[in-house]
């Protein structure tokens, strides 16, 4: 297993720039996860690590060794696709060891890397039977095994659960996460779901339009978002996002929403008069009669223990998540309240994350998985 | 508006029986959801009520009036169907008219002007009156689908999961614009959908159907907190209500026919012990942002509970389990009050 590290990494398409200048390190053994919407750059990205694609210019570095320009059969990495490309006409044990076939190992050797695999993943018992007839997780299982027999120094995998249902996704996620607990592989992960990376990786690379917006662990991510792309691509709902003009000050501990003060993490940097937007999770929105800031309620969504409540404010409409046990009528009017701990604050025009005490809290929060 | 009411409602398809003796009053003014997997019968249903099908046995009324042998045409229902079927040579403002223009209603054309624009206002399309269906995003055509119903005034609206074709962040939008038009219309609908999230966030009321029975009716909460049986239980809710052996738990005073424990995830208490003393192990946290779900290995099972981002808990813990409010389910799977 090994490191991977990616400096300055740039792609372009003729005309169109896939992958701006991108920088990061896969430690060795950590699960890292490239999302962003279909389009962003990060299957490009990981077609360079795995050699499929070569870069314009920058380097790729796997285990110490410059990778950038050499083969993808030299670079000791094995990929898993989103659709499991199986051969139909091979068994289980035939297809997870065909992989070392094409490499002239031993017969007996492949028997037992293909059982140790097999016991991996929990499909000792399908070894025997043909591929065709098997359920759609476990072609995936079988794809994974294919990947994990070589025993290869990273994992590459792009989008692999993308064709399963929902609720088998979710299952496949807590099986792929459980497999790398146990396989310790440096693993780099596609996708444009972010429930499956807030699930499953140690370190999230969000990726816009070629370029990397925030590289951090996924509760960094998901509590401090770098601009207003990743506050609105992370959550479900996403962060609220309201704007307002102000001119801040360093030492600002409050702003105006539609003429009502709301306390905010103290700013730490000056800026003129402008465009701004005020970031509030759902969670941290609660209603309270006091506030100067109203609102009309929209709509309400039961969801079980909490509820998604609607309001429409004249800074924007906003999404509040509350215990269901609070009754909320639609038209009803009511005052909101925010975390002011919690709230990020982001300038319009760049969409970049203002630095306030928010940011002061750095590292006592996001742990990582494992 | 008007109340629909099926009475003993019996559907059958050869050997297979699609409905198996359902009543259902859907009230004036009233949103009900049927809910269940592809196959249930939810879809016969809707077709029984608009006299597309017959039944075998059982009545249904309109406002009062048994339409049981009526034709279609004398029901005075509306359709909305998965796939929105718009005519594409057909501007928006005349698909959403077409149904006004039939010659059985012959409506003058102010008349139809204004119910067209009030439809277009409420669904917000009125800036798109004048383009082509064909020029329209998916979410927005569907809205036409939807509108082309809503111009007309009739008993109720029939909806077959309109919103299934579409993506997650549209369908979430047009979950709470629908609910939001059916309350300012005061519109009585029955919607069917396979998806939880469109139940419980739409529904007045919903209906539970499991192989064509009605399984349970009943509000959002009250199928929520007490589902009469296990399917019904693992109906609603994200993720899934836990269901444990009674066997693994004997410190629980559970109802003596009690074979199975459910609860659901909000209601699982886990802490971190010392190895021998736990009944679990910490197997996957998962991060959802605002809090984390933690996956219990539980003797081979698997149980969900919330977590606080900030606990220290970590993978491979061995824990203890504990349940609030638990509900008991007996060897067929039916609820025990306990």
């Amino acid at each position: 297993m090994a490191q991977i590290r990616v400096e300055n990494l740039h792609k372009a398409f003729a005309d169109f720039v896939a992958v701006q200048s991108s920088s990061f390190t896969v430690e060795d053994g950590e699960f890292f996860c490239l999302l962003g919407p279909s389009g962003c750059g990060k299957t490009t990205t990981l077609r360079m690590i795995a050699g499929l694609e070569l870069p314009t210019s920058g380097t790729i570095e796997l285990g110490g060794q410059d990778v950038t320009f050499k083969r993808a059969a030299e670079r000791d990495i094995a990929f898993v696709f989103q659709l499991f490309a199986l051969y139909p006409h091979m068994n289980v044990r035939a297809n997870i060891g065909f992989p070392l076939k094409c490499m002239g190992m031993p017969k007996a050797e492949i028997k037992q890397r293909v059982e140790d695999a097999a016991r991996t993943l929990r499909i000792t018992h399908l070894l025997d039977q043909r591929v065709s007839g098997l359920s759609g997780g476990d072609r995936q299982r079988i794809a994974l095994g294919r990947a994990i027999v070589r025993d290869p120094a990273a994992f590459m995998m792009d989008e692999p659960l993308g064709a399963l249902d929902a609720e088998f996704r979710h299952l496949m996620c807590g099986e792929l996460r459980a497999l790398h607990d146990r396989l310790k592989a440096t693993t780099v992960y596609v996708t444009h779901d972010q429930m499956e990376a807030m699930a499953m990786a140690d370190t999230i690379a969000v990726m816009n339009r070629g370029i990397i917006e925030q590289y951090a662990a996924p509760q960094t991510i998901y509590d401090r978002p770098a601009s207003v792309f990743v506050a609105d691509f992370i959550g479900s709902p996403p962060m609220n996002l309201l704007p307002f003009q102000a001119a801040l000050a360093p030492g600002a501990r409050e702003i105006r929403l539609d003429g009502a003060p709301v306390g905010v993490p103290e700013v730490h940097e000056a800026l003129p008069e402008g465009g701004l937007v005020l970031g509030v999770r759902p969670e941290h929105v609660r209603f309270s009669d006091a506030s100067a800031l109203r609102g009309e309620v929209y709509g309400t969504e039961y969801l079980g223990t909490t509820q998604i409540v609607t309001v429409k404010t004249p800074a924007g409409p906003l999404k509040a998540r509350v215990p269901s046990s609070l009754k909320v009528e639609t038209g009803e009017r009511l005052g909101l309240a925010f975390q002011a701990d919690r709230l990020s604050l982001f300038e319009a025009a760049s969409g970049r994350a203002l630095r306030t005490a928010l940011h002061d809290q750095a590292g006592s929060s996001g742990g990582r998985h494992g | 508006m008007a109340e629909v009411r099926l009475s003993g409602v019996t559907k059958r398809f050869g050997t297979t029986t699609a409905i198996d003796d359902i009543s259902l009053t859907i009230g004036d003014g009233e949103l009900v959801i049927l809910l269940g997997p592809t196959g249930a019968g939810k879809t016969t249903t809707l077709r029984l009520i608009a006299g597309l099908e017959r039944p075998d046995a059982g009545r249904v009324t309109i406002g009062g009036r048994d339409v049981t042998l009526a034709n279609p045409a004398e029901r005075d229902v509306a359709f909305v169907f998965q796939q929105y079927s718009l005519y594409p040579h057909l501007s928006v403002y005349d698909n959403l008219a077409f149904p006004l223009r039939s010659p059985a209603r012959r409506l003058p054309e102010d008349q139809i002007r204004r119910k067209v624009d009030e439809v277009a206002r409420l669904l917000r399309i009125e800036d798109k009156l004048g383009n082509r269906a064909t020029q329209l995003s998916g979410g927005q055509m569907q809205r036409v689908a939807i509108g082309r119903a809503l111009v007309r005034r009739p008993s109720i609206y029939l909806m077959d999961e309109p919103l299934s074709s579409l993506d997650a962040k549209l369908r979430s939008e047009l979950r709470l614009e629908l609910k939001r038009v059916q309350q300012e219309l005061g519109a009585t609908i029955l919607y069917v959908t396979h998806d939880q999230i469109e139940a419980m966030t739409m529904g007045t009321r919903i209906g539970v159907i499991d192989q064509g029975r009605l399984a349970q009716l009943g509000t959002p909460r009250e199928i929520y907190e007490n589902p009469v049986n296990l399917h019904v239980a693992q109906r609603l809710g994200q993720p899934g209500i836990n269901l444990v052996p009674r066997s693994l738990f004997p410190a629980i005073a559970a109802p003596e026919r009690t074979q199975t424990i459910g609860a659901r995830t909000e209601h699982v208490r886990i802490a971190k012990v010392p190895e021998r003393a736990g009944i679990g192990t910490v197997r996957w946290i998962e991060r959802l942002g605002d809090q984390n779900h933690l996956h219990v290995d539980l003797a081979g099972r698997e149980l969900v509970t919330l977590g606080d981002p900030d606990s220290d808990l970590a993978v491979g813990d061995p824990v203890t389990v504990d349940f609030i409010r638990p509900l008991y389910f007996d060897a067929a799977g039916q609820r025990i009050a306990g």
